[in-house]
């Protein structure tokens, strides 16, 4: 349940962004507390995987407009890896491949990095296995993708699960999933929303970008919000997705 | 980090070379007389003059070779001074006085101290003196029958085992370049492992370093008698600056039977600016010839600078039962061109050669894969394996492979598989979003480009190789 006095991760305000030259985020405004789960819907084209990319940081896109705070720090200060070390977590939509790169010693230098920001030890090759070991389970993987190449010769599915490995691995404060059901079969769907329910704690939460209804029924959203021409037009609470579902999101439209 | 740090690894060498050059040049330009003088001032023998210039006359009637991937503006050949003493670097009296830019990249290379003064002519102290150094490993070497030394000191020295295998792997018509090289090589190293030796130890240029700096047209020959092995470490992976446009450099490698040589090489001459103005012609011959039953050959490079690279490291199994080896990073930035690979010419049975080439594109810059497998009709039961990758980072460079395979027996076994992939922005985001820094992500994707590669380097120079890949593409992502 939502307790309302709990403390405030992210608090965006009045966003714009641009990507050459073209302005997607028109005004968005969101405020993510701990322990939430939020659900941002919106038919293509709608900003929505825009937003995530924007709080993550990439060069593409241009805030001209507004402010992100995360845990009080200005995001936008930030260049994308210290964001990403303060605890802010995208799973992508297509998830690059990188060739030649072991997902266990890609895994392990980002849980490294995250460990030394955090003044913690780093855990050498063995003990970081043992932790791989434990969290892998977590998304029902074969531990053989472990030493296969980031991506590499993976199905849609196992990359959007390898993400959500990463995910378990850096423990993030904030996680952005990015279209994370798109190409899921129902059993991948399934998976990768038990991955996600179980990293949930009071101390964290999860933002999903999504088209569907369908995630929602596993991973329950405490609110949902439509986007539309680059704005938040409506939030609700879970009862809006069922809503959308069966009315579509005609009647939501606003002037682009 | 930064472009400080890349302007600084491309800068120009700033310690200037002292030495007289009038007393010790020959004109410019190219003819017999220019020959004869240089032949001449050396103290030559007859028959040494008599190779080169039957290779100039040879050199004469070629053309310069124009079918690599290559571009540049004509060389006039008679504005080159092809004769000048070996030049010995300024003398520094301690590393403080080294330039500390330089320092600063020498540790970022993680150069050990004394290699570093070495390299920067620091007058080193009496425990690590160059010339005790050579001498001692000298001295060693000698009790076992190991000759290492200077081309010029081979001459005098050993002139029999010069004029028995010199011109006899790569021949003084072989092309344009060997060619010139024959005809007006300054100086070298001379390599030669008798029977039944194994070199106890890596012999590297290293040790030859402070007192003669590399030459614009180098000769190295190495033989490796029966059952000898040795492996050699040519030049060094810290920023090797140098004036001279034009390097055309002969190798031959000769194995006996049994023999077995490993030649191993980290190359970062100077490539130009960001614009391409400047930067070496790098125009190699290298040559192994496994003359031997069962002998192998080996070449593994690291081929990171020049403007302009031409090589093709290549070998020439004669022997029955023997294997020739090529492992090859080449990485290109910015404008630098590079036109590498390798020759495998099986001739005789059951021999085996495997090809491992990594080409990895940057900037504006084009990367070219080149290779020719031959299966003679002899070669009966004969096999090779290539795998060719390239790897493209950002969008304005260019990858090629121009395979070629030529068999001419039908119990012969040849693969060829063949890679391309790219890193681009969105490779690099995705580091950044699990927190991992750009130097460190593209240190990572090299490495994991390399690794089959890099087990061939010895250690230390697969480290150093490593992080010299990482520096040169400092700022060529994101």
């Amino acid at each position: 349940m939502i307790n309302n006095g709990s403390r405030v991760l992210l608090e965006v305000k009045g966003l714009h962004a641009s990507v050459e030259g073209v302005e997607i985020l028109k005004g968005v405004d969101l405020t993510v507390r701990a322990g939430e789960v939020h659900a941002i819907m919106g038919v293509n084209g709608s900003g929505k995987s825009t937003f995530s990319k924007v709080l993550a940081g990439h060069p593409d896109y241009t805030v001209t407009k507004g402010s992100a705070m995360f845990e009080g720090k200005d995001l936008f200060s930030l260049e994308p890896e210290e964001r990403a070390r303060a605890g802010v977590f995208l799973a992508f939509q297509y998830p690059v491949e990188i060739p030649g790169v072991s997902n266990s010693a890609l895994l392990r230098l980002a849980y490294n990095t995250l460990q030394t920001e955090r003044g913690l030890e780093e855990l050498d090759p063995l003990e970081f296995d043992d932790l791989l070991q434990e969290k892998i389970k977590i998304v029902e993987m074969d531990p053989g993708f472990l030493s296969r190449s980031v991506n590499e010769g993976f199905s849609g599915g196992e990359k959007k699960r390898n993400e959500i490995l990463q995910m378990a691995v850096l423990e993030p404060k904030l996680a952005i999933l990015d279209e994370t059901d798109s190409g899921l079969d129902i059993d991948a769907l399934r998976i990768v929303a038990s991955g996600v329910n179980k990293l949930l704690t009071p101390d964290n939460a999860v933002v999903m970008v999504t088209h569907y209804q369908r995630l929602l029924n596993y991973i329950v959203p405490d609110y949902v919000h439509v986007m539309s021409a680059g704005r938040i037009v409506k939030t609700g609470g879970k009862e809006l997705a069922l809503e959308l579902e069966a009315r579509g999101y005609d009647w939501l439209k606003v002037a682009a | 980090m930064s472009t400080a740090l890349h302007n600084l690894v491309n800068q120009p060498y700033k310690h200037g070379f002292v030495t007289d050059i009038e007393s010790e040049s020959v004109p410019k330009g190219l003819s017999e007389d220019v020959i004869r003088m240089i032949s001449a001032k050396k103290l030559e023998p007859e028959w040494l003059l008599e190779f080169r210039l039957s290779a100039y006359r040879h050199w004469l009637t070629m053309e310069e070779p124009s079918w690599a991937n290559v571009s540049y503006p004509k060389i006039d050949f008679q504005d080159i001074i092809y004769f000048s003493q070996p030049k010995p670097k300024k003398q520094l009296n301690s590393l403080d006085e080294v330039d500390p830019e330089l320092k600063r990249t020498f540790d970022k290379l993680g150069v050990p101290l004394h290699e570093q003064k070495l390299m920067t002519g620091v007058a080193v102290d009496v425990i690590f003196d160059s010339v005790s150094v050579t001498t001692t490993y000298k001295a060693k070497l000698a009790e076992i029958g190991i000759i290492f030394c200077s081309f010029s000191e081979a001459v005098r020295e050993h002139p029999e085992l010069i004029k028995q295998y010199l011109g006899s792997v790569v021949p003084t018509s072989d092309n344009f370049y060997a060619a010139l090289n024959s005809a007006v090589f300054t100086d070298g190293s001379f390599c030669f492992i008798p029977k039944g030796v194994k070199c106890p130890m890596d012999l590297s240029t290293y040790f030859r370093i402070n007192t003669e700096g590399s030459g614009q047209f180098e000769r190295t020959l190495i033989v490796a008698e029966e059952g000898a092995s040795v492996c050699y470490l040519e030049g060094c992976t810290a920023p090797q600056f140098d004036t001279n446009q034009l390097h055309a450099a002969v190798v031959e490698l000769v194995a006996l039977d049994n023999a077995d040589i490993k030649y191993s090489t980290v190359q970062n001459w100077y490539a130009g600016d960001e614009n391409g103005k400047g930067g070496i012609y790098n125009f190699v011959t290298k040559r192994g010839l496994c003359k031997g039953v069962n002998s192998k050959i080996s070449w593994t490079q690291v081929e990171t600078g020049s403007a302009i690279t031409w090589k093709y490291p290549s070998c020439v199994l004669l022997g029955d039962n023997s294997i020739g080896e090529f492992y090859s990073v080449a990485l290109t930035n910015h404008m630098q061109q590079a036109d590498t690979g390798t020759k495998m010419i099986h001739v005789g049975k059951n021999t085996r050669s495997k090809i491992i080439s990594k080409g990895i594109s940057a900037g504006r810059s084009s990367n070219c894969y080149r290779g020719q497998v031959k299966i003679g009709s002899r070669a009966a039961g004969a096999r090779n394996y290539s795998q060719c990758d390239s790897m493209l980072i950002g969008d304005r460079c260019e990858a090629s492979t121009f395979p070629t395979i030529d068999v001419q027996n039908t119990s012969a076994l040849v693969e060829h598989e063949a890679s391309t992939s790219k890193i681009g922005e969105d490779q690099m985001f995705f580091f950044a979003q699990r927190g991992i820094d750009s130097e460190e992500a593209i240190s990572m994707i090299i490495n994991g480009f390399c690794k089959d590669v890099f087990v061939h380097l010895p250690m230390e120079f697969a480290v150093e190789a490593t992080k010299l890949l990482g520096l040169k593409l400092e700022g060529s992502v994101g």
